[in-house]
């Protein structure tokens, strides 16, 4: 957590004054188990108003568990959780009013016509408009900003998975939320609707001063949409900061890569030189493929994604946050 | 604006959205004009002349058509809604808007009343112009058909909703809400008289809601000489309301609750789940 800037950067500062805008998100101590299995483990953080923070982790790690618990969907064993000044398992309508979910969506509503649905869903906010938060947000409006206006009167089974994705992002945006959820958003989404859907998220949040929180397993995903990136694995945030900090956090590191045994091996170190000598001294000539170059957020990523994969997820993130500090 | 207010002006909007679009679409469209056709069909066409009388039946069988209408309506594609609702997302995406859940019961609500009456009333349209022995008995036999079917939905609505409710997969609860119906319509004669089972049986189907719905529809429709053909030898019109009121009472005391407690457990992940089993199943 030693990455957090002393002073909040980016979409979180208003421009003109220089001041740290509203928190949205804190969350501080949060754990949640199952049983026996603990799958969050202390987890902090905080988003405020107009960022883009994306929650990092390969699957498993606990990025779905936290956003439902943000979400007020999901009980959670211990921690302090508030968002927008309220405790989630403790709220009223009007919190959730000011609450955007953009879900998969799969086929529910299949029938409805696109503009129909968009509508329908609007008029749930209309009893919470304000002057500063006019509600719901204009339908046509709205479909012509997410691209569908040659499908508004098409049923929404007939969209492509890309224009599905796209009326989502409508329905989580139509309420003018100040905080919008997005788990897993371009999942199943070809390289080319991918990048139309993260530009379209970025230039909607944009005006309203909306503050997002995604999800991704996907480290491609978080440096092009976020503002600042959580890596969460091992149940706890790992890492905290911009794509750029966290290169910079890992810039001492060297990545020595070798193969023993045919078993591809990657390790990161700050003393490269003595690393591969141990190793030679280890192994001998069964060291083979051997590479020492610097080591990339990615490289650094996958591995720990491996690890996590392997059931080695602990250590893995006790690692990454040592090399990340 | 009242928040309350509006989101039951939202939720009958989407009833009638839900209602409009389902029954345009020809599955659905099919599924409305195949039972009547069928039941209707049968019942004109059919001899049904009991065996030692010589009364014609297909008055009361048709009046078994109505009957099925009314059931299939409020318990099975009740339950069906709601499974299905449950696993794509539909149920999720109400609960994540403000009053969401109120609109979507509203919705729900107003959808059944919309497909039940429409189905209803096809079956009775039909069967009143086309088969013999089936008139509404004046003003009066009106009147009960239309009490006997709102306190029918009433009371089988709620059921429709636990059955619903009990488990993940729309399939189980298909052929789950199935083996319920069956059994429903077996005990209680809902197309032929039930003297022929032992006397259990049919204490059994007196306790039940389908026997006391049909019990009213034959009072509305059937010759009073007809009623020689229930088992008290009368149309006992003030249990058929007693036994209905008291299965929709208990009915809206325990729907609600585990209706609550099945959306509490919905999010995303569960959601994604049964996507990952849907998919699997390969439709």
């Amino acid at each position: 957590m030693d990455t957090i800037p002393e002073q909040p950067a980016g979409r979180a500062v208003d421009p003109a004054s220089g001041v740290p805008k509203d928190t949205v998100v804190a969350v501080e101590g949060l754990r949640m188990e199952y049983g026996a299995v603990r799958v969050l483990d202390g987890v902090d953080l905080t988003v405020r108003a107009g960022e883009i923070i994306a929650l990092l982790g390969p699957n498993g790690a606990g990025k779905t568990t936290t956003i439902e618990i943000l979400e007020g969907f999901r009980h959670r064993s211990a921690g302090r959780v508030e968002v927008l000044g309220r405790d989630p398992e403790h709220v009223g309508e009007a919190w959730r009013a000011d609450l955007g979910v953009v879900l998969q969506s799969w086929r529910d509503h299949g029938v409805w016509r696109v503009r129909e649905l968009l509508h329908h869903i609007g008029r749930h906010y209309a009893a919470y408009a304000t002057p500063e938060r006019p509600r719901p947000v204009d339908t046509d409006v709205l479909i012509d900003r997410v691209g569908l206006n040659g499908n508004a009167q098409k049923r929404v089974k007939q969209l492509s998975g890309g224009q599905r994705r796209r009326l989502d992002v409508a329905i989580g945006l139509v309420g003018r939320p100040r905080l919008l959820f997005l788990d897993e958003p371009s999942a199943g989404l070809d390289p080319q609707a991918r990048r139309e859907f993260h530009d379209l998220v970025h230039d909607a949040v944009d005006e309203n001063d909306t503050a997002v929180l995604l999800t991704t397993h996907d480290l491609d995903e978080a440096e092009r949409l976020a503002d600042r990136i959580l890596v969460l694995t091992g149940g706890r945030i790992v890492a905290d900061g911009s794509a750029e900090e966290l290169v910079l956090a890992l810039g001492g590191d060297s990545e020595v890569v070798w193969s023993v045994d045919g078993r591809r091996n990657v390790h990161s170190t700050r003393e490269p030189a003595r690393f591969v000598a141990d190793l030679y001294a280890e192994h001998g000539d069964a060291v083979a493929d051997l590479r020492v170059g610097r080591a990339t957020l990615e490289d650094v990523y996958m591995d720990l994604v491996r690890r996590h994969e392997a059931g080695d997820a602990r250590s893995a993130a006790d690692e990454f946050e040592r090399k990340t500090r | 604006m009242n928040p309350v207010m509006q989101a039951v002006r939202v939720g009958a909007s989407r009833g009638r959205t839900d209602f409009v679009r389902l029954s345009t679409t020809p599955g659905e469209l099919f599924g409305y004009l195949f039972y009547p056709a069928v039941f209707v069909g049968l019942a004109a066409t059919l001899n049904f002349d009991h065996n030692t009388t010589g009364v014609d039946g297909s008055g009361y069988f048709v009046a078994g058509g109505v009957v099925f209408a009314l059931v299939t309506t409020s318990l099975l594609t009740l339950a069906q809604l709601i499974g299905t609702e449950r696993e794509d997302g539909t149920l999720l995406r109400a609960k994540a808007l403000p009053h969401g859940m109120l609109a979507y019961t509203v919705g729900k609500a107003l959808q059944l009343l919309m497909t039940c009456t429409l189905s209803v009333g096809l079956v009775l349209v039909a069967a009143l112009l086309l088969v013999d022995g089936f008139t509404l008995q004046g003003w009066g036999g009106a009147l009960t058909l239309a009490w006997v079917c709102a306190l029918g939905a009433l009371a089988l609505i709620p059921l429709g909703a636990i059955l619903g409710s009990l488990t993940t997969n729309p399939r189980v609860t298909l052929a789950l809400t199935m083996v319920v119906l069956l059994a429903l319509m077996m005990v209680s004669g809902v197309f032929f008289p039930t003297d022929f089972f032992p006397a259990w049986v049919g204490a059994i189907g007196m306790a039940l809601p389908l026997y006391w719905v049909g019990v009213g529809v034959r009072a509305a429709a059937l010759p009073g000489s007809d009623a020689a053909f229930e088992a008290s030898g009368a149309w006992d019109l003030p249990q058929a309301a007693g036994v209905l009121m008291v299965w929709a009472v208990v009915g809206f005391l325990v729907a609600p609750w585990v209706l609550r407690a099945m959306a509490r457990r919905e999010s995303g992940s569960r959601v994604d789940r049964a996507r990952e089993r849907a998919m699997k199943r390969a439709y």
